[in-house]
């Protein structure tokens, strides 16, 4: 490896701009060199990427390498813990949802999130599903919203005829499912997942991973997982984060097609990580 | 096996066991003795207070009737009733739980949820805790500066309103305190999870959060209140009449209360004041503290099956 490519940072900012099958895909969000802290501590650093509508981008990595920070950072939760802030651009479609006059607010509207550890409130099931689509003035018919929120999901079939029970009565696998049908249910444009299906069992993943196969038909997707197998199953682009040391803020090491990625990736850290000598 | 006195594994190593005592027997008689202390102590508490019950209904029960309710004090102890006290205490009570319970909450939802995590919010924080330990006449002596005297136009001096907004301080910070706890027992991923649907901070904690934390912060405003109805010092301070011959009829009338009017008949010379009078009024009052810790606890129960 030459010298030029040892130094940290994004070999492949971009992706080609191109889909698997040839056809040209749209840019979804657009990420400018993006700094994330806590306070006075750098977790994450100079990351740029391109993430592309209707196509799912995985963020792999070793532990503490930022990736959840990261994610965090594009739906702006990440300013939800105090003394947390950012550098950077992230761009939605045309807009900067750091710019001065964004509410974030309306931006985490438009870009959902599901968290690594389900958390339905403890509300009915048809609530959970409908009460972010009513906070956010939805006008339509919501026992309709509900059911094709819940379809989308995949647990439709299984709380049918107990939508009034409470949200946390339903096992691990079914609470993350009611958790991404809540996120459907305000209509979002991206959907960010952060390790969802870290804490469920291997059936329940498997049935968050078909999910996620039928929602990329019309939702961008972002992705965190520590399970390789996982990212290279269901996402199209991948993201490799890295840090050096310790005490160094994360980097965005190497960013390509998920199958370059997993089958010959342009530096060693990744291969390394990749095929599981270490991580 | 043993080989040169020393205990070995069936490898061949010495057994690591042989460093351990293997009798137990002196481990389990401390456990039983501790168990005797921790039980005595419980005994304790619980003898005293069946004692006092016991005496207490002993003493007052040939005193109780309707018409001890619903009889004005009186210089004959025959005549004499609980009337206007009881009225007072449950006045005070109503109003008390009217000013104390929505501004408990309202200060600690915002020391919980909005106020930034500085070094003004945590002297804040201190001084809630000290006041919760200020002695109550202390407060008694600062309403009848503010609610009697300074606010009396408003107030109309020594009446149930000034006794209301008094021991409402005196509790509040117990109702500031319990609250602030149950809203912190709330783990961050209920918030986030709110946020992430795009809510704003008053609707996660609207939807959310006040019903979740509905039944700890109960639990304290309970214990408040009823600390609150067994108050006397600063109620004398503020002004609660001991001999009342008419029953309030407003926030600003004048007023008696429960312990107001036992520590009164206790400090009677006559022993139907002193003991059947005193020891009959404290029934109607536990009484009425046990209706209100029911009444309490049943709703707590209702909004935790809820949740």
């Amino acid at each position: 490896m030459s010298e030029a490519e040892n130094k940290p940072g994004i070999r492949k900012k971009t992706p080609e701009m191109s889909s698997v099958a040839g056809e040209p895909s749209a840019l979804g969000m657009k990420i400018e060199n993006l700094s994330a802290f806590y306070g006075s501590f750098k977790a994450v650093t100079d990351v740029s990427m391109d993430i592309l509508i209707n196509k799912v981008t995985a963020i792999i990595g070793p532990s503490g390498c930022g990736k959840s920070t990261f994610i965090r950072c594009l739906n702006r939760m990440h300013e939800v813990i105090p003394s947390a802030r950012t550098e950077g651009c992230v761009m939605l479609e045309d807009q900067d949802i750091y710019a001065k006059e964004v509410d974030p607010v309306s931006i985490r509207r438009r870009i959902g999130m599901v968290f690594q550890k389900p958390n339905p409130f403890s509300k009915s099931i048809y609530e959970n599903v409908a009460w972010g689509a009513r906070i956010n003035g939805y006008r339509g018919d919501m026992d309709e919203l509900v059911e094709r929120s819940l379809r989308r999901a995949a647990l439709w079939d299984e709380v049918k005829d107990k939508l009034k029970k409470s949200g946390l009565d339903l096992s691990g696998g079914q609470q993350q499912r009611l958790c991404i049908a809540r996120t459907l249910a305000v209509e979002p444009e991206v959907i960010l997942m952060d390790e969802p299906a870290s804490a469920l069992d291997p059936v329940s993943t498997q049935k968050i991973e078909d999910t996620m196969a039928d929602l990329k038909q019309s939702y961008t997707v972002v992705i965190v997982t520590h399970n390789m197998q996982q990212a290279a199953r269901i996402s199209d682009h991948t993201g490799f984060f890295y840090i050096e040391s310790m005490g160094d803020p994360g980097r965005l090491w190497e960013f390509d097609e998920t199958e370059k990625m997993f089958s010959n990736p342009d530096r060693k850290e990744t291969e390394d990580y990749v095929t599981g000598r270490f991580g | 096996m043993t080989k040169n006195g020393t205990r070995i594994t069936p490898e061949g190593r010495p057994d690591p066991g042989w460093d351990f005592k293997t009798s137990t027997s002196l481990r389990h008689g401390l456990d039983r003795v501790f168990l005797a202390l921790v039980f005595a102590a419980t005994l304790v508490g619980l003898v005293v207070l069946a004692v006092l019950l016991v005496d207490v209904v002993r003493d007052g029960l040939p005193w109780l009737s309707w018409s001890f309710i619903t009889s004005f004090p009186s210089s004959t102890p025959t005549y004499a009733g609980i009337y206007p006290a009881l009225l007072g205490s449950l006045w005070l009570l109503g109003l008390t739980t009217l000013f104390s319970v929505p501004l408990g909450i309202g200060a600690a939802v915002y020391l919980e949820e909005y106020a930034a995590d500085n070094w003004l919010t945590r002297l804040i924080e201190v001084n809630i805790s000290n006041l919760a330990g200020v002695p109550s006449i202390i407060y008694g002596l600062l309403g009848l500066g503010i609610f009697v005297n300074m606010l009396g136009p408003i107030t109309g001096g020594p009446s149930i309103l000034s006794g209301a907004l008094t021991l409402s301080l005196l509790i509040l910070p117990v109702i500031i305190i319990a609250t602030r706890e149950a809203l912190r027992a709330i783990p961050d991923t209920v918030r986030e999870g709110g946020y992430a649907l795009g809510a704003t901070r008053w609707e996660v904690i609207r939807s959310h959060l006040l019903p979740m934390a509905i039944p700890g912060a109960l639990t304290g405003t309970i214990l408040a209140l009823s600390r609150a109805i067994g108050e006397t010092a600063p109620l004398i301070v503020v002004g609660a009449a001991t001999y009342l011959t008419f029953a309030p009829d407003g926030p600003r009338s004048q007023y008696s209360a429960l312990p107001i009017q036992i520590y009164y008949w206790v400090s009677q010379p006559q022993e139907e004041f002193n003991v059947g009078l005193a020891a009959a009024g404290i029934v109607v009052l536990i009484a009425l503290l046990i209706l209100t810790n029911s009444f309490a606890i049943w709703l707590r129960n209702r909004y935790q099956r809820r949740s």
